[in-house]
């Protein structure tokens, strides 16, 4: 953003002026953008929290079919669960790479957050093909409703996410580690890790919780 | 990070590198570690009886707590920085709402629909 | 291939939409073909249409706002017209299916498409001005924020010509808003204009919220910041908020009507109650972002034409942020009676009471701020003190509601509208005039006439009294709301004037359209050359009126609370600064280009054409990569161009 003269010239903010309690002026454009994202996510998560919400209200409306007792394996979502954290430590692997300018190891990371990505949602729509053709498919009841929909928003935000990281992969390889590109990599990677925490809630409060054993 | 115009402030955010190194191999990994050993916990503790069963609930909730602070502190590095107020008043907000959408809905459904008279069927 | 879409959508048979739609349509066309004639669309394309200025953005959501309020009030006219007619065995002019659809496209149109853009397009103007800064913190974002809210509105608006809109009100209540009941396009509509304009106000939300709390001038500490500023956060931390779980309950019943699922249904475990919870969770806190930048207006208002500092500005952010968390603990009272048990009842009753301590406290700010100042009553200051007396009587209205047992007897009748449209039109369009006629010089470098002016505030007073005040009594007497057809014959007097109230509404509204044409015809005798009419105290007032591009060529160093005022005081010199190159972020058609083909996705999915919808979504989509490709998107005005500029100031 447009921060021109007070940042050519810092020296020149008067020394009366309060720098603590916000009176540092403009913020530069990293810190900006980083902020902004970060309260984006904050709204995502509020999102989410109302599909949580709706699924703790819908949990037990099965209506005669399937519960989630009878559908979950949980040791896939064990798997899928180590194959999303692990992406989330190559990513913030990646990220420190970018921030050293060291292009080749940040794609390296970036692809192994990528194969790692893609395993999770692999397994993800495996389990929900397996669900659908159980006849427990998101129109069976208001429960399977409600977990679909849940996790299957959180499977397209992953998925929006790797195809947001090949493109920034893409700009990476047009345009180096400029800092507009650190930025843009700064928010991927912001976006990223809250996905990892949206899902420590989703398999602790959908696939651990209640008596599935 | 060598905007013409970079103006470093004393402020973070969370994930912004900038001059400090809070950011390393080592932090990651241990934050990876630690996640990993809630992760694993909380699968335990749910299929085993390792903990008192009307217990369960609590501990899944407390682990998940722990790991998703794990992630804010080793991955996202919130906290760290001189002036990181901020980005943690907005956390605690994002954080309030989360709760009492989730707990306010929850509470509220469970008063409406006890007093739902009972099904015919 | 196209759906649900045929030519039985337009309503060739029904006289009065099809006068409407054809009416609408005839004005639209005649506003492309003047423009085409006069050869505007160069410069419309140019310094409007792609603009990322938070000016030029501010003025078209304003615009905006006051289009679709012609739309909305004659949706009021007509339901007023028909309730006071339509008695005992009079049937009025209007059949059921017709009024339904006339009474949610008003409660629609007016929250989202008049309230919001005044609001925002008011924040938008201002906010960037008073920290001192240049621009938000995303200008391009801050377009597509716009044209996505545009986009909502023109398929509310095609609505009319092609296609139903939606029976079941303003809210989308299950079961009626599912597809066993409402099998027809109307809810589509309702559900994906609001969508889609949701998505440009998120975006306005994390825009202003970082812009505040990131982007201010040197020296502007967080309790030096202009009160406006202050509640302008507080309403965009609630939009953060708010409007995903708006977004989160609308996904759920387009995923209930679109793909079978049962979150709301009557069976197979669907839960309505959960909708209405939802729903108000997000409402609540809505009208709160709508009042709390109108009372950040009064705020300014009544500082500067009492010629004193507003009174008590500590308590006064504290009341603000009270307000802001407070506004998310009371939303169960818009649903007292759907059966919560007492203790729950009791609790948000007791929380919709105390939200209106710190609502007091500003009331008492404001009057204090007036003892002993020196008043000029333009028309602001007249919508100010008009506000006041109003509002405090919605707002007593108010908390007798919030009392669960007074609820019982009086919800949904004719008593709650009249308080919600006490407080809104009281406190959010009085507000929204106020700031428009406070504001309006700095825009345009002109003044609005103020005898006009304040003709507008005298109709639009005794007018909303006049419509208002019978509702109440009629509200205690029986009368539910959204009546079609009136059974008491005895409601008939007080419904007449309520009639007559509407149409001395309706003289205001002109007296404002007859305003604008006049001030812009005589701008010539009202120029604002010093850039300070109002003598204000807020840091907007130190630029020229209209304000250059950039807004100001050297970030003004902020030492005190009202720092233009404080700048006045001592006299500083005109000493001329150092100007340096000056970057601004180049214009942008992505978010026009974007919404196009939002809206194009959003009119297909709602008559459910797939290859279309899916085609639009991806050429947004792929607008969106495109202009996240750019990696320069500034221009530099270099220093001798602004030195130049402030010269010829």
């Amino acid at each position: 953003m447009t921060v021109a003269a007070i940042d050519r010239a810092p020296a020149a903010v008067p020394a009366g002026l309060a720098r603590g309690r916000g009176g540092g002026g403009p913020a530069s454009k990293r810190v900006v953008v980083a902020y902004g994202f970060w309260i984006f996510i904050l709204g995502d998560m509020v999102m989410f929290s109302a599909l949580f919400a709706a699924f703790a209200v819908l949990r037990n409306s099965t209506a005669g079919g399937p519960t989630g007792a009878e559908l979950f394996d949980l040791r896939n979502v064990f798997i899928e669960t180590m194959c999303l954290l692990v992406s989330s430590y190559t990513c913030g692997l990646g990220a420190l790479s970018a921030e050293r300018r060291q292009p080749g190891r940040f794609l390296a990371f970036a692809v192994l957050t990528f194969v790692l990505g893609a395993a999770f949602l692999f397994i993800e729509v495996s389990e929900f093909a397996r669900m659908v053709e159980k006849g427990a498919g998101p129109s069976r009841s208001a429960f399977l409703s409600a977990f679909f929909t849940l996790v299957g928003t959180h499977g397209v935000h992953v998925a929006g996410g790797m195809i947001a990281l090949i493109y920034l992969v893409a700009q990476v390889l047009a345009y180096g580690l400029p800092a507009a590109v650190l930025r843009r990599l700064l928010c991927w990677s912001l976006f990223w890790h809250a996905l990892d925490i949206v899902w420590v809630g989703v398999f602790t409060l959908v696939y651990l919780m209640g008596d599935w054993h | 990070m060598t905007d013409r115009h970079e103006h470093v402030l004393d402020d973070r955010t969370p994930g912004v590198e900038e001059h400090e190194s809070s950011a390393t191999y080592l932090s990651y990994t241990v934050g990876l570690a630690l996640a990993i050993l809630a992760t694993i916990a909380s699968f335990v503790v749910s299929q085993t009886d390792l903990l008192w069963p009307p217990g369960i609930p609590v501990g899944l909730i407390v682990l998940a707590f722990a790991q998703i602070g794990v992630h804010l502190v080793f991955f996202l590095h919130l906290g760290s920085g001189a002036d990181s107020t901020n980005n943690i008043l907005a956390l605690a907000f994002g954080v309030l709402i989360v709760f009492l959408v989730i707990i306010g809905s929850v509470s509220i459904i469970a008063s409406l629909n006890s007093n739902m008279m009972p099904m015919s069927q | 291939m196209l759906g649900k879409l045929s030519w039985a959508a337009i309503p060739f048979n029904e006289p009065l939409p099809l006068l409407a739609g054809a009416a609408v349509c005839i004005v639209i066309l005649a506003v492309l073909l003047t423009v085409t004639i006069k050869g505007w669309w160069p410069y419309l394309w140019r310094e409007w249409i792609t603009s990322v200025d938070h000016k030029r953005i501010g003025v078209m959501y304003v615009v905006l706002g006051l289009v679709m309020l012609l739309r909305g009030y004659s949706d009021a006219i007509m339901m007023r017209t028909q309730q006071a007619i339509a008695i005992g065995s009079a049937q009025g002019y209007l059949p059921p299916e017709h009024f339904d659809q006339i009474f949610s496209a008003h409660g629609t149109i007016m929250i989202f498409f008049v309230a919001m853009p005044l609001v925002i397009g008011l924040m938008n103007f201002a906010v960037p001005l008073q920290l001192g800064v240049r621009d938000v913190a995303f200008p391009v974002l801050n377009s597509v924020s716009f044209w996505l809210t545009a986009t909502g509105a023109l398929l509310i608006n095609m609505s009319l010509v092609i296609g139903v809109f939606s029976r079941a009100s303003w809210w989308g209540y299950p079961p009626l808003s599912e597809l066993a009941f409402s099998p027809d396009v109307g809810v589509d509509y309702y559900l994906w204009s609001l969508q889609i304009s949701g998505i440009g106000t998120l975006l306005t939300g994390v825009n202003f919220v970082t812009t505040i709390l990131k982007l201010r001038a040197p020296g502007m500490t967080y309790m030096r910041m202009p009160v406006f500023c202050w509640t302008a956060l507080s309403a965009n931390l609630l939009i953060v908020a708010a409007f995903p779980v708006l977004t989160a309950t609308f996904l759920m019943l387009l995923l209930d009507r679109y793909l079978g699922m049962h979150f709301f249904t009557n069976d197979a475990g669907g839960n309505q109650m959960m909708y209405v919870n939802l729903f108000w969770a997000w409402g609540h806190p809505e009208v709160y972002i709508l009042v709390l930048p109108a009372f950040g207006i009064f705020s300014e208002v009544v500082a500067v034409f009492c010629g004193k500092g507003l009174f008590s500005y500590r308590s006064m952010v504290w009341a603000t942020l009270g307000i802001c968390i407070l506004s998310f603990m009371v939303w169960l009272h818009h649903f007292f009676t759907m059966g919560a048990g007492a203790d729950v009842n009791a609790f948000f009753g007791i929380m919709s009471s105390i939200i209106a301590v710190p609502t007091g406290v500003k009331v008492f700010n404001w009057l204090f701020t007036m003892f002993r100042g020196r008043i000029v009553f333009s028309t602001s200051m007249l919508f100010t003190v008009g506000f006041i007396i109003t509002f405090v009587i919605g707002g007593l209205t108010g908390v007798l509601l919030a009392v669960p047992p007074v609820d019982f007897v009086v919800h949904n009748s004719a008593f709650l509208v009249a308080h919600f449209h006490n407080v809104i039109i009281g406190g959010v369009v009085f507000g929204a005039l106020a700031g428009i006629n406070y504001w309006f010089p700095k825009a345009f470098g002109f003044t609005l006439d103020e005898r006009l002016g304040k003709a507008s505030f005298w109709c639009w007073l005794i007018g909303f009294y006049l419509a208002f005040m019978p509702l109440y009594q009629l509200g205690l007497m029986g009368m539910t709301r959204r009546l079609q057809h009136i059974p008491d014959p005895s409601w008939q007097p007080l419904l007449l004037v309520a009639e007559a109230g509407a149409i001395v509404i309706f003289l205001g509204i002109l007296c404002q359209i007859a305003q604008l044409f006049l001030s812009i015809r005589t701008r010539e005798r009202r120029l604002d050359l010093t850039g300070d009419p109002w003598n204000g105290r807020t840091l907007e007032w130190s630029t020229s009126s209209p304000p250059p591009a950039y807004n100001f060529a050297v970030l003004p160093r902020v030492e005190t609370i009202d720092a233009f005022w404080h700048m006045k005081r001592i006299g500083r010199p005109p000493v001329a600064p150092a100007y340096e190159a000056i970057e601004m972020p180049r214009n942008s058609p992505a978010g026009f280009i974007t919404a196009f083909f939002a809206t194009i996705m959003g009119f297909s999915l709602i008559w459910q054409i797939w290859w279309l919808a899916l085609l639009g979504f991806l050429a947004a989509a792929i607008v969106v990569l495109i202009a996240g490709w750019r990696i320069e998107r500034e221009d530099e005005i270099p220093a001798a161009e602004v030195a130049q500029m402030e010269l010829a100031r």
